[in-house]
């Protein structure tokens, strides 16, 4: 026990202590990780591919027994269908906007925040409240009491300078799901950004600074290039929770006015329409999609964490 | 530095940090004036302009609560304290001793591991919803709360692996030696050594999973129905518009918002930790 455990890199790879025996030894490693991956293979790697399986059938839950094999032909049905298709190209549209919004507004109130000022706790604490409200319940205020036509909130601050009443969500649904997530994600993005911020190497700042730099020369050749990984982290990762987002489109406009985006579509074509078969395709295709951006943010993740243990 | 640059420093500092308070205040304005109606009567609520100056009454929270008639949002609620609070217990439990093996005593590839955990959080849980819905109907598990709690539990295992391995890689090997070479056990060594060092972290990584499960509504949504449904699926029964409802909706997107508020609050410096996955400290 005593002898392997002083370098832990060395514990499984060290056989000269023969006692139990070094296989046994390395099982008593691994047990303790293998409940949690045992339980997260069953649960969240099985249902994937049932879903691969089903995404192959002609199945719909009306008519269990008309269910048969069609080889690709859901793949061909979601990729001709214009409904769907138009939902690919929502889902894109609503995410782009989205963290890219959030992305720069967040490196606003990040580089404001950077600077003391009297009460900058406060505020930070005012500007992550937006993210701790339930997802439900902040689609709900955005919709009946900021947006409503009559009495809500926006249409009543205009109606104070003369300013004319809109429907914000019948004439700008999409834009209207966008702000109401925007108003969400742009702290998630701030407090990454600001963790970069703070990780600033500040002698190297502070030696530009006597050397005579400008705050816009310090910002554009120091702190970007330094930020540069902690954006791509904000940016992949919002994309990844905003690809996935159910609550504000199903909440604001009920997936109507163009606004359904392919979570929703999913969740409607087998909720209800039981179109079990051409729901697994779409999943499986909204898998392949956020593949492409899971490799580059598990690239990006990867190379801060081997920064971080190599610092360790 | 000349002086009047050190000044011209000092004065755009305080106006920076004056905008700083604007954009606070801006953010959190849908949030105060949402507390404020909830506070107002429903024919305050609903005015353009609107009522800054109302009085105030607690009838918003009486209709929610159901005393005006109307579902209860109580078994809801209790719900999804039940699968939130349930499923981060199961989530300690299992990232606790896997979080063990990845840094104390890790496994061999103990890397590769780590990074399969973040793996299946970043396949969106859509895709995966139809066979788990039909897995629960065929089992007659739908509209069980315990379904959620096994759901919420993997949905929130591999954040919790991620930050426990970075709470207990904190700890010093060197501390752990000691106490080994003293003749400690390991459940000695658990308890006085590492349990110090990790336990602020391990509370974070719990309140992070307690917020994700308490907001959860798609699997919620689909999965429960009358017995185990969760707040946040109740809340849904606001989507279409009743009337005169304002002040009702605000007291009910505010109450069911109240424990993440108090949360997210109190995990706050290890918040993005949390959602980074780790990978931001």
């Amino acid at each position: 026990m005593t002898a392997t455990t002083t370098a832990p890199i060395a514990t499984a790879s060290a056989p000269q202590v023969r006692r139990p025996s070094a296989r046994l030894r390395a099982w008593a490693t691994r047990a303790p990780l293998l409940p949690a991956l045992v339980f997260m293979v069953a649960v969240t790697q099985l249902p994937f591919v049932a879903t691969l399986v089903i995404s192959f059938f002609d199945w719909n839950a009306l008519y269990p027994r008309a269910r048969r094999f069609t080889g690709l032909d859901n793949y061909h049905q979601v990729l001709t269908d214009a409904d769907l298709r138009h939902s690919v190209w929502t889902t894109v549209l609503l995410t782009t906007a989205v963290v890219l919004a959030s992305l720069v507004l967040g490196l606003v109130l990040a580089l404001l925040l950077d600077r003391p000022f009297r009460g900058r706790g406060a505020v930070r604490t005012l500007l992550i409240a937006p993210f701790l409200v339930v997802p439900v319940a902040a689609a709900l205020l955005w919709k009946h009491v900021l947006y409503n036509p009559e009495y809500g909130l926006f249409n009543g601050l205009l109606h104070y300078v003369g300013g004319p009443q809109p429907d914000w969500i019948s004439h700008t649904p999409l834009l209207a799901v966008e702000a109401s997530l925007v108003w969400q994600w742009t702290p998630f993005m701030m407090l990454i950004l600001l963790a970069g911020l703070q990780s600033r190497d500040q002698q190297q700042i502070e030696a530009a600074r006597v050397d005579g730099a400008s705050d816009w020369q310090i910002f554009r050749h120091l702190t970007l290039p330094h930020l540069r990984r902690y954006l791509e982290l904000g940016a992949l990762l919002g994309s990844i929770y905003i690809v996935q987002n159910f609550d504000a489109v199903f909440t604001i406009t009920s997936g109507g006015l163009g606004t359904a985006n392919l979570p929703y579509t999913v969740y409607q074509s087998f909720y209800q329409a039981h179109e079990n078969g051409l729901a697994s395709a779409a999943g499986v295709l909204v898998v392949i999609g956020s593949i492409v951006i899971a490799t580059l943010a598990l690239r990006v993740v990867s190379s801060l964490f081997r920064e971080e243990v190599s610092r360790a | 530095m000349s002086d009047t640059v050190v000044k011209r420093r000092v004065r755009t500092g305080t106006g920076l940090g004056l905008v700083a308070w604007l954009a606070g205040i801006l953010f959190f304005l849908p949030i105060a004036w949402m507390a404020l109606t909830s506070f107002h009567s429903e024919a305050d609520a609903a005015t353009n302009p609107p009522s800054f100056a109302a009085s105030l009454t607690l009838d918003g929270y009486r209709e929610f609560f159901g005393t005006g008639g109307g579902a209860s949002p109580w078994p809801a609620l209790i719900n999804s304290t039940v699968a939130s609070v349930v499923s981060t217990a199961c989530v300690l439990l299992l990232a606790l001793p896997a979080a063990y093996a990845l840094s104390i005593r890790p496994v061999r590839k103990w890397t590769d591991v780590l990074f399969f955990f973040l793996s299946t959080k970043m396949l969106p849980a859509v895709a995966g919803l139809l066979p788990v819905y039909l897995f629960a109907k065929n089992a007659g598990l739908l509209d069980n709360i315990w379904l959620l709690v096994v759901l919420y539990t993997s949905m929130n295992l591999p954040i919790a692996v991620w930050m426990m391995q970075s709470f207990l890689a904190e700890v010093p090997v060197a501390v752990i030696e000691a106490a080994r070479v003293d003749g400690a056990r390991l459940p000695v060594i658990l308890a006085r050594v590492v349990a110090p060092i990790a336990l602020p972290g391990i509370a974070a990584t719990a309140l992070i999973c307690f917020i994700f499960s308490w907001n959860e509504l798609l699997f919620a949504r689909v999965l429960t129905g009358v017995v185990a449904e969760t707040a946040p699926v109740f809340l849904t029964g606001f989507i279409t518009s009743q009337g005169l409802f304002l002040a009702k909706v605000c007291a009910a997107s505010l109450v069911v918002s109240l424990p993440v508020l108090a949360a997210g609050f109190a995990a706050q410096d290890k918040l993005v930790q949390g959602l980074s996955l780790g990978a931001v400290k």
